[in-house]
């Protein structure tokens, strides 16, 4: 409970939404509320579930490492090309057939190929996800907190960093080693930026609190103020920036693929099945959407899972939430349908909306929602 | 304040050398230049080999080759020291001569995307940041995710066979089929509908009639092969530049100042005439003439606000002032399109005139309006892409801000003192929302300036992405760095401006001198 009051309380307007109902009151931790909210954002519980869903399809079907999948081709293998490779899936009704998403020019099994490559782009994204949000946590926190010499020796490291492209750090990898693990531990060691630098604010504007005061006068070490106090109050932009760094590597991760430098021969991933078989868009345009389309629906699932957290964690919500609610206040289940249907930002914008003015006129709440927002 | 820059500016230069140093053992140590002479059965072998290690200096190692490099980069960054030296490419070419041809087909490449991207996308996010939660917002947030999530290459690919290849082909015979018009119109009419919303009954009339007049208009230019000898002609600028002309008075001054109003009807009279004026001149066109009388177009505007606007004629002016430029960029299409047909019935072009790879037609001789068309039908494509992939982030953003900025305080006071909607959105609330788009524009433009290497390389631009992108394959470090000069310099400049236009634009925000 003190977290959040904590959280709001240098917000202007938003005040701590739930002791005012008494109701209420029982104390929901941050966890919860941002829980409660994640899971009213229709779009991003859907992305949740279909990204879940390719995990689990590129997963099962080639299965993992020594782990046979469920289909029954590998990607490496060429059987004999059917009907020209012509893609066998069929909607209705619903029946894969030997090749579903067609085959390429010399046989191998199209769906194969992708499942490979979505489990490739897959697992670079995770990783670059992983390292770039733990070198950018630590960096950005470290100069946030201690500030003075640390955070200007850091900070210029960090304006390094920025101006270092991608596609150099892929180049050597693809020099030095042929594999996406090595690959995606390169590319996070160069997109931590953005991370550092937002994570650096938020620590410097947390330091200044209260809270922090209290611990220290408690005596608490350094590493237990960083991690005990002020990283679970910096959680929400951390996790938003991690989706968004995510979606950005899966895109770096096929377009370096995509000009030669990122997966190479013989492992695949979706970018170089879009690569290798550009030329061919005229002839078997199959070998060239099901690759894209898997890269369009695992970035966008990621972005409106970004954009459900970012919403989930936004404390400027709460003044909406509580109008909201306040109009219905016999359906508290409302609550979250609010945040549901709210795009990322501007909890203040209400003011602009037509439906500010309405309520005015005729207040659901018999003016109780105007004393709130003066008090 | 000026302690402020040169700390900056000093700052900047240390990492500039720190970036520099590590990019530079990156490549060099991510493989070997030799190899593609290594591989080779040729004759002397061992010679080219040696000429190759004498002039990349590859007998020096790395650390030390860094310095070399530098010692000649030196010289292009500070004035009067000597002769400015980036090294040579493995083909014996001096990066400073592939850099400055490079240089301009990014520049060309790059400007009008980032330009266009920008004010649609500023422009997309303002209105759905008025109408919040409306059927707009929903679909273009949904539009922008999906952007945001398309991988450029992709889009490029796509663009090529639908863009370039389909449409070639269609404009052999440019008659358009009846379900296409169909649901051509179909399309028009629900935007229309989204766009304009209201009520249930407002949005059908408006979906009816947005469906008709397209359907009309699809079905004319496909009866009269529109699309192989395009034209506007007179009444089609003169009806546009009526509706530019209103447009603009209620976005600068609001209907009711009549004065505004007149003096933008006044300009897209004056731009009729000279539609017929300069006809001779625009046969022998240049691009400075045309230059030239886009900025005597937009000074007209002004002169014709000043007089007419009388106490209040700033208001005038603007709206004169854009109109002006509207009706200009129509008689320029005008001219262009007039010009289509020769451009597309030419021996180099063979009616296929919308192209997928380079910068421009080699050998394809013309005048200003042959070479104008050609190197637009190469732009297209490519510039389409990166808005494409570009808008998502601006139109976030400008709706963030815009969001943000409406519930301030003093949009609320100026709503309260009786002040139009129009001028609360215009003059309070839209400058406002601006200032922290202008901070981001200002990054992104330094980064866009490399940031094009995907692009380039699938339209095969001769640009600096492609530059970069054979130094990284060849592990060549020479054209890298070149690239990575410019980019860099760029990045770190347009961060300064960034930091010091945010403090002038907002006095709130002071710099720490």
């Amino acid at each position: 409970m003190t977290t959040i009051l904590e959280n709001t309380a240098d917000v202007p307007g938003g005040k701590p939404v739930l002791p005012e109902k008494p109701e209420e009151t029982r104390g929901l931790s941050q966890g919860q509320i941002v829980r409660k909210r994640f899971f009213g954002h229709t779009g991003a519980v859907v992305s949740m579930f279909v990204l879940a869903l390719v995990l689990l399809l590129s997963i099962t079907a080639i299965g993992l490492g020594p782990i046979p999948g469920w289909w029954k081709y590998d990607y490496t293998q060429t059987p004999p090309l059917m009907n020209g490779g012509h893609p066998t899936l069929q909607l209705f009704p619903f029946s894969l057939g030997d090749h579903p998403f067609g085959q390429d020019r010399v046989g191998r099994d199209m769906f194969a190929m992708t499942m490979r490559g979505a489990q490739i782009s897959l697992f670079v994204m995770i990783v670059v996800g992983a390292i770039a949000a733990l070198v950018g946590v630590l960096i950005g926190a470290s100069a946030g907190f201690f500030r003075g010499k640390t955070e200007a020796v850091l900070m210029r490291f960090t304006d390094m960093v920025i101006i270092i492209p991608a596609l150099i750090a892929a180049a050597v990898v693809a020099q030095a080693a042929k594999g996406p693990a090595l690959l995606a531990i390169f590319l996070g060691l160069v997109s931590w930026t953005g991370m550092a630098r937002l994570v650096r604010g938020d620590f410097l504007s947390l330091r200044e609190r209260e809270f922090v005061d209290a611990a220290r006068l408690a005596g608490a070490s350094n590493r237990r103020i960083i991690f005990k106090h002020i990283l679970p109050n910096a959680v929400g932009v951390i996790t938003v920036n991690t989706t968004l760094l995510m979606s950005a590597a899966i895109l770096t991760e096929t377009a370096l693929s995509y000009v030669g430098l990122g997966i190479q021969n013989p492992d695949t991933s979706l970018g170089k099945l879009i690569s290798d078989n550009q030329a061919a868009f005229s002839t078997r345009p199959w070998l060239f959407w099901w690759p894209g389309l898997f890269i369009v629906v695992i970035c966008l699932t990621i972005n409106f899972i970004g954009d459900g957290l970012r919403d989930a964690f936004d404390p400027r919500q709460k003044k909406l939430n509580v109008r909201r609610v306040k109009e219905s206040p016999d359906r508290p289940q409302e609550q979250g349908v609010p945040a549901n249907r709210k795009p990322s930002e501007g909890g203040p914008s209400s003011a602009l909306s037509s439906g500010y003015l309405e309520n005015l006129d005729q207040p659901a709440d018999g003016g109780e929602g105007n004393e709130e927002t003066q008090r | 304040m000026l302690t402020y820059i040169t700390r900056r500016v000093l700052a900047s230069l240390l990492i500039l050398l720190g970036a520099s140093f590590i990019v530079y053992m990156l490549v060099a140590y991510s493989g070997d230049p030799l190899q593609d002479i290594r591989s080779s059965n040729l004759p002397g072998k061992e010679a080219r080999m040696a000429a190759r290690t004498e002039a990349l200096h590859l007998d020096v190692p790395p650390a030390l080759r860094y310095f070399i490099w530098l010692g000649g980069a030196v010289k292009c960054v500070v004035p009067f020291v000597g002769q400015c030296d980036l090294g040579v490419t493995l083909q014996n070419q001096p990066v400073t001569v592939a850099l400055s041809a490079a240089i301009p087909t990014t520049l060309q490449l790059v400007t009008t995307a980032a330009i266009l991207a920008i004010t649609i996308g500023i422009s997309i996010g303002i209105v759905t940041a008025l109408r919040q939660y409306s059927t707009l917002d929903y679909s273009v947030t949904f539009v922008t995710f999906l952007f945001f999530s398309l991988p450029i290459f992709w889009v490029a690919v796509l663009l090529k066979e639908f863009g370039a290849i389909k449409f070639n082909t269609f404009l052999y015979d440019p008659f358009i089929p009846n379900s296409t018009i169909l649901l051509v119109s179909v399309v028009a009419g629900l935007l229309w509908a989204v766009i304009l919303s209201g009520s249930w009954k407002r949005r059908a009339i408006t979906f009816v009639a947005a469906f008709a007049v397209t359907a009309g208009i699809v079905y004319f230019l496909s009866v009269t092969r529109w699309f192989s000898s395009p034209s506007l002609g007179i009444a089609v600028i003169l009806v546009t530049g009526v509706a530019i002309a209103y447009g603009s008075t209620v976005l600068f001054a609001g209907l009711r100042n009549r004065r505004a109003l007149y003096s933008s009807l006044i300009m897209v009279g004056l731009g009729g005439v000279a539609y017929y004026a300069l006809q001779p001149l625009f046969d022998r066109a240049t691009l400075w003439l045309i230059v030239g009388l886009g900025v005597a177009a937009i000074a007209a505007g002004w002169l014709v606000g000043r007089f007419m606007g009388g106490y209040d004629h700033q208001q005038s002016s603007r709206a004169a002032m854009l109109t002006s430029f509207g009706v200009a960029s129509l008689v320029l299409l005008d001219q262009f399109m007039r010009n289509w047909e020769r451009y597309a019935s030419d021996p180099h072009i063979r009616n296929r005139p919308i192209a997928t790879i380079g910068a421009e037609t080699p050998g394809l001789n013309g005048d200003f309006w042959i070479t104008g068309i050609d190197k637009y039908t190469h732009l297209v494509l490519p510039t389409i892409a990166l808005i494409l992939i570009s808008l998502a982030s601006y139109t976030r953003y400008s709706r963030a801000s815009m969001l943000e900025v409406m519930g301030q305080d003093y949009v609320r006071t100026g709503r309260a003192k009786g002040l139009s909607e129009r001028v609360v959105v215009t003059r309070h609330a839209f400058r406002n929302a601006l200032i922290p788009l202008a901070t981001i524009v200002a990054i992104d433009i330094g980064a866009l300036i490399g940031g094009a290497v995907i692009t380039e390389s699938v339209f095969s631009f001769k640009g600096m992405g492609v530059l970069f992108l054979t130094g990284v394959k060849e592990h060549s470090p020479n054209p890298v760095m070149g690239v990575f000069l410019v980019t860099g310099i760029t990045a770190v400049v347009f961060n300064l401006i960034a930091d010091l236009g945010y403090s002038a634009l907002d006095p709130r925000v002071r710099v720490k001198a």
